[in-house]
């Protein structure tokens, strides 16, 4: 309790003060306040705000780590170091060479995440006078996962500030912002550094350095080799575990498959988001392989890689598993009543396919897909409302006439 | 009197701050988001509207006692054509470089909404000479925030400043390129430039509180 303690009285003492805010902020995320709410009901409940974005960083960590020794393993497997991994628990995956390699190039990409966003909320915090507010932590946590291995630090840093102030203070900070700022922050990245965000080059640590030497290497990611038409080297295994290169954390469907389970078990995650949206990909991919099969779409076309791929492919394959896990299901910016999140989640599941095949400029839809369903959210939201009270009245007329 | 008594002076001087047609008013916003990528294009850009608005809220305040009212729209947009073909043909004439990079935008200062909006809420019910006022103030306030947005949009776009290599040359990767810095191409498409406007008009309502509606 010593602790708990000393930080309770440096509270009280430094009360009123101008870098109150940034203190309280490490004060609650350690422990809960002393205090209790002055007014209004009382209902004491575990999970705040702190509590529910710590769970969702729990979730995140396995994909973290699983994240770093894909970001070694790639590396070693391009440069021809090691051999092909056999199997989810084999030795030439969770090897100590890969795991270093990992830490030494996902460690500064977290920091700078944390670093750069934090210090921005603080800066708010001080001069809006109000509490630090905790909506940073995941999105911290997101950033690292969503980016390349090899994306410069710099570029992160001021995509993070730019993410942080436009996509969220601007708007009144935590809970209030529409975009989903992770994303918006993958979105500036992907507009301002278009060569650091998509090619062969920058989803294999290594690949860049080595561009046009003989040692050159390529880290071609799957959607990539699709949209060329080209074959895919991967097996369906490889793309479940993970084995394949993306960005940082979104490569093992399986990993991510146990975060969403326990986002689903603690209730954080709403299922309803998940699952519609993987009914929206369904179709679309259904759709697309009817087109192929009924003859419409020949190996000549353009489409005819992604279009041909069988429709639970494009499930795994991508960052389309981590996106509609862990970013379409924020609840800040999805829809917030049951029905709507079923037309939300359907919508981006049923666009992510849309745009990944019919825009080889855009190999991955999800990020676009899920930033456009947040502008719309809150009018499905109102329509769905309206439909309720509508529904509604009519019960009451029936009733009184 | 001098030449410019004091509310001639707050004719031309609020519209360049406190009562800018683009950040206050929120007008013209269309050709700012368009044509500011570069900064040449939004300084010729600026420079033109201020001919056009100049001139016409003058013929405009000339003929305000002549033109009935049910087809004065038609009057205005007839003198804001002919003021624009002036300006069309003379760019044509001397820099048709720049005419064809700046393309529909010289045609579509027709439709901008700062000039028909100081035709009607102005030049109808002034005099020429404060009419002629309002209408420099207006297109200068509204040059301003182009030029800035230009500014910016070009030197973080392209690392150049009216064609120069200011930050250095991304090709042979000397000045800041060799450091590994990198334009952002963000800057060149249009959704950046409302971001740009929307950043100015944030620092301008920071710094004059009575500027902020409730």
């Amino acid at each position: 309790m010593g602790l708990k303690n000393t930080l309770h009285n440096l509270k009280e003492k430094y009360k009123g003060t101008k870098m109150a805010p940034a203190f309280n902020a490490i004060h609650t995320f350690l422990y809960l306040p002393n205090e209790t709410t002055h007014n209004g009901t009382h209902i004491k409940a575990a999970d705040d705000l702190k509590r529910t974005m710590n769970t969702v960083i729990m979730a995140l960590v396995p994909c973290l780590i699983f994240g770093m020794f894909n970001a070694g393993y790639q590396h070693h497997l391009a440069t021809g170091t090691i051999e092909a991994a056999e199997g989810f628990f084999s030795y030439s995956f969770w090897s100590i060479d890969n795991l270093v390699v990992g830490l030494w190039k996902v460690l500064p990409l977290i920091i700078v995440s944390y670093g750069v966003g934090l210090v921005i909320e603080f800066i708010f915090a001080v001069i809006k006078g109000h509490e630090v507010e905790e909506g940073y932590l995941v999105t911290g946590m997101l950033v690292p996962l969503i980016v390349p291995i090899d994306i410069p630090l710099w570029m992160l840093a001021v995509a993070v500030a730019f993410g942080v102030v436009i996509g969220k203070e601007v708007f009144g900070g935590t809970g209030m912002n529409i975009l989903n700022p992770a994303l918006t922050i993958r979105a500036f990245l992907f507009f301002a550094y278009p060569t650091w965000m998509s090619g062969d080059k920058v989803w294999v640590h290594g690949a860049v350095e080595t561009a046009g030497t003989p040692d050159a290497i390529s880290g071609e990611t799957i959607l990539g080799t699709l949209a060329q038409n080209q074959e895919v080297s991967h097996s369906i295994a490889d793309m479940f575990f993970g084995f394949i290169p993306g960005s940082v954390g979104e490569t093992s469907t399986l990993i991510i498959l146990l975060g969403a389970l326990f986002l689903i078990f603690t209730k954080i995650g709403s299922w309803r988001i998940m699952l519609s949206s993987v009914l929206g990909a369904i179709v679309m991919g259904l759709i697309f392989n009817l087109t192929v099969d009924s003859g419409w779409i020949t190996e000549s076309s353009k489409f005819y890689g992604l279009m041909s791929t069988v429709w639970w492919h494009h499930l795994i394959i991508g960052g389309f598993a981590f996106g509609v896990v862990f970013m379409a299901t924020d609840p800040v910016t999805a829809s917030q009543t049951n029905k709507g999140k079923w037309i939300y989640g359907f919508l981006i599941g049923f666009i992510s396919i849309l745009i990944r095949v019919f825009n080889p400029a855009y190999p991955e839809g999800v990020m676009l897909a899920i930033l456009l369903m947040n502008v719309f959210a809150p009018t499905i939201d109102h329509y769905v409302v309206q439909g309720n009270v509508k529904k509604r009245m009519k019960r009451l007329k029936a009733k009184t006439a | 009197m001098g030449l410019l008594s004091k509310k001639d002076v707050a004719l031309i001087k609020d519209p360049l701050a406190d009562d800018n047609p683009i950040t206050i008013q929120v007008l013209g916003i269309c050709s700012a988001l368009a044509i500011t990528a570069e900064l040449k294009a939004s300084i010729v850009m600026a420079i033109s509207v201020v001919f056009v608005l100049g001139i016409g809220n003058v013929v405009i305040s000339l003929m305000r006692n002549i033109i009935p009212s049910k087809i004065r729209i038609i009057v205005q947009l007839t003198v804001v054509a002919t003021l624009v073909i002036i300006v069309d043909q003379v760019l044509k004439a001397y820099s048709y470089e720049l005419s064809k990079t700046l393309g529909a935008f010289v045609g579509l200062i027709i439709t901008n909404c700062i000039i028909m909006g100081r035709f009607e809420a102005f030049a109808l019910g002034n005099g020429p000479w404060r009419s002629f006022l309002d209408g420099i103030g207006n297109a200068a306030g509204y040059g301003i925030i182009l030029i800035l947005v230009g500014f910016f949009r070009e030197l973080l776009g392209s690392g150049t400043l009216l064609g120069y290599k200011v930050l250095g040359d991304s090709v042979e990767k000397t000045g800041l390129y060799a450091l590994g810095y990198e334009n952002n191409g963000f800057m060149l498409l249009s959704p950046m430039a409302l971001i740009v406007v929307g950043i100015i008009i944030w620092v301008q309502r920071t710094r004059n509180k009575a500027l902020i509606e409730d």
